[in-house]
């Protein structure tokens, strides 16, 4: 016994934990630079950039007006691809979000503690996807001012909803996860909220943070009702977050059309749902973390196990990818293994094939600790990984989609003008949200880091001669 | 200190400590010497605090508990009754019934979560009174570093225990700094 905890010994001595705040910043450091972000005046970069994506953002909103004062038919929609560019478009918004409650819930009940770094930022990703998403269904029914049929209410025809429905369960899902996102945010949102109050200098700024934080003091008897309220919100948003791209993938998997009647579709859909949301998280928080110095507080470290996750949530999207040959080689059914020849060989081969390289092969990459750790690289893999998640929707309902089951009734699909912006249009609402949630609210979760700095620890003991004296105690 | 100020009723006295692991050793010293209406406040939730301070678990589990059996019920009423007794649908050949409930379940589970979800949010600023327009502890100047970098330690005086010479010399002798007498608002 004596000997093996000697070698443990020398093994944490060799192998200490890497901290999750580089170079020793102090509590004061963390206030001052994540608060400052919001304090100072807004860099210039951000002004052309949110010029640009509010622009792009300005004529998705027209499109989408377009669409609603003159039909649908100014999509590329028609029997018998039914859905096209709008559900592809949903889902992967859907999914993207899925990072954001993954950081916030599964990470937080697995005690990973270099999610506070992140975590704000991610889910803030998550309530701008999901809008984003949300506006696709709203408008695919054409004559928006009867959505709320979609809700049980009563109405004069006497009419109900049909609750056996997917649909009817992605309605509660989706709307489910919008709110318990929102209520998830707000509340870690609260302590930093108060930070900017004691901080802010005008009366006016005071007054508005003072309301937004509740009169927050960070009192413990608050903070242990807080902290059951965060715990509890992240075991209800765990199953939340699983069930929701479940349910999206229902939408498809109970129909009896070959390529989306599967039951691998569920975990599959979630998988994918969590590598593309990381891929995105990555794309924001990359050039976040260079334009305000955040280097850091979003280090390498923080990197390199997102790009292990991206790898991981890659693999096993692939492998649900070969599952699905096999299944339709295996299955012997012809409709079946026709959906997969004509998917990787059919007419639209070249968005599987971009699906299949930007999902499963370029992840692979990641196995490498040097990619991990260099900027081009990863920026790289996960602009493949957002580029191949939304081919993915594409490959999945477009082209099991256009091949019926009758070849009379065989007709490619093509996007229109309208098709094209309005999703262009989503990306442009999507950034300038998030230009806006950087520049008016604190995007890192400041308490939550302060709260993963080594003198956080009540038993912490400051380095020298007693400090070291300190961690031998705790290795005996 | 003014005359004015003086003639306030005291509201508190605070004390600050340069760590979290010094408020937590004053809070288990605190704890023992029996006082009952007092808090300590730090930018962040210290790990191990409610120990330090004699508190047990949150009751806010239960009440959650509660609003998610109300959201649970109130999916289960709003499935069952349109589509039982308003608008029978029949669907995939299936009558409601016992034997055709699992299509049912998704919109019960996510109404749970749903009203979980804000039984949470709203629970934990009812139990902790917020929201607050004003509180006396925001009269002392310093305490705006709180939720940066300072941690405090406050005794109420309405604890039986509290006197305003007793409580400042015994946070004093625990190691407080800067232990100041707070005043209540009128």
């Amino acid at each position: 016994m004596a000997e093996s905890d000697a070698s443990m010994t020398t093994f944490v001595e060799r192998m200490p934990r890497p901290p999750l705040v580089w170079n020793n910043h102090s509590m004061a450091w963390i206030s001052d630079r994540i608060a400052g972000i919001v304090e100072n005046k807004a860099p210039r970069w951000w002004w052309v950039s949110i010029a640009i994506t509010a622009s792009v953002a300005g004529f998705g909103t027209f499109c989408i007006f377009y669409l609603l004062f003159t039909g649908v038919g100014v999509w590329g929609n028609n029997i018998p691809v039914g859905w096209a560019w709008g559900i592809t478009n949903f889902v992967f918004w859907i999914g993207i979000g899925h990072a954001g409650t993954l950081i916030s819930a599964i990470l937080h009940l697995c005690r990973q503690k270099w999610r506070t770094s992140i975590n704000r930022a991610a889910e803030a990703m998550t309530l701008f996807a999901v809008m984003c998403a949300g506006i696709f269904p709203a408008i695919h029914v054409g004559r928006i001012w009867m959505i709320w049929f979609v809700a049980p209410v009563p109405n004069p025809n006497w009419i109900w909803p049909n609750f056996r429905s997917p649909l009817m369960w992605d309605v509660f899902a989706v709307s489910t996860y919008f709110t318990v996102s929102v209520l998830f945010w707000y509340l870690g949102l609260v302590p930093d909220l108060a930070t900017m109050r004691d901080r802010a200098k005008g009366n006016v700024a005071r007054a508005v943070y003072w309301v937004l934080s509740f009169g927050w003091r960070g009192g413990n008897r608050q903070w242990r009702h807080f902290d059951m309220a965060y715990l509890v919100l992240a075991g209800i948003s765990t199953p939340l977050v699983l069930s929701v791209h479940s349910t999206v993938s229902f939408d498809f998997a109970t129909s009896v059309l070959p390529g989306w009647h599967t039951t691998i579709f569920p975990p599959y859909f979630v998988a994918g749902a969590i590598f593309g949301g990381f891929a995105m998280v990555l794309t924001l928080m990359l050039p976040a973390r260079s334009l305000y110095k955040l280097h850091d507080v979003f280090t390498w470290d923080h990197i390199d196990v997102m790009c292990k996750l991206l790898l991981f949530t890659g693999s096993i999207v692939g492998y649900a990818y070969v599952m699905e040959w096999f299944v339709a080689f295996y299955g012997a059914n012809p409709f079946e293994r026709f959906a997969f020849l004509n998917r990787y060989f059919g007419p639209y081969w070249w968005a599987s094939w971009s699906m299949f390289g930007c999902n499963v092969i370029m992840p692979q990459l990641m196995w490498v600790r040097a990619f991990r750790r260099n900027w081009a690289i990863v920026y790289f893999v996960s602009m493949c990984a957002n580029a191949g998640m939304w081919f993915e929707r594409f490959v999945i309902f477009v082209i099991s989609l256009h091949r019926d089951f009758l070849p009379s009734a065989w007709r490619m699909y093509y996007p229109t003008w309208v098709d094209v912006f309005t999703f262009v249009g989503t990306i442009g609402i999507f950034v300038t949200l998030f230009l806006l949630f950087i520049r008016f609210l604190p995007m890192v979760a400041m308490s939550e880091v302060k709260s993963v700095l080594p003198e956080a620890d009540p038993h912490y003991h400051p380095p020298g001669p007693a400090g070291e004296e300190a961690v031998k105690e705790v290795q005996v | 200190m003014s005359a004015a100020s003086l003639s306030k009723p005291a509201f508190a006295v605070i004390a600050e400590f340069p760590s979290a692991g010094a408020l937590y050793e004053a809070a288990e010293k605190v704890r023992d010497a029996g006082f009952r209406f007092w808090d300590v406040h730090s930018p962040f939730e210290i790990h191990g605090m409610n120990k330090a301070m004699g508190l047990g678990k949150s009751t806010l589990g239960y009440i959650i508990f509660c609003g998610g059996f109300l959201g649970f019920t109130t999916a289960a009423l709003l499935e069952f009754i349109p589509s039982s007794y308003l608008f029978p649908l029949i669907v995939h050949g299936k009558p409601v019934n016992f034997y055709t409930n699992p299509p049912f379940f998704p919109i019960m589970f996510e109404l749970t979560i749903l009203f979980s979800a804000f039984t949470a949010f709203f629970g934990v600023f009812i139990m902790n009174r917020l929201p607050r327009m004003h509180h006396p502890l925001f009269n002392y100047e310093p305490f705006k570093r709180v939720t940066n970098d300072a941690f405090f330690l406050v005794i109420e005086s309405v604890d039986p225990k509290f006197s305003e010479i007793g409580t400042r010399e015994f946070l004093e002798g625990i190691g407080g700094k800067e232990v100041t007498l707070i005043y209540a608002n009128d």
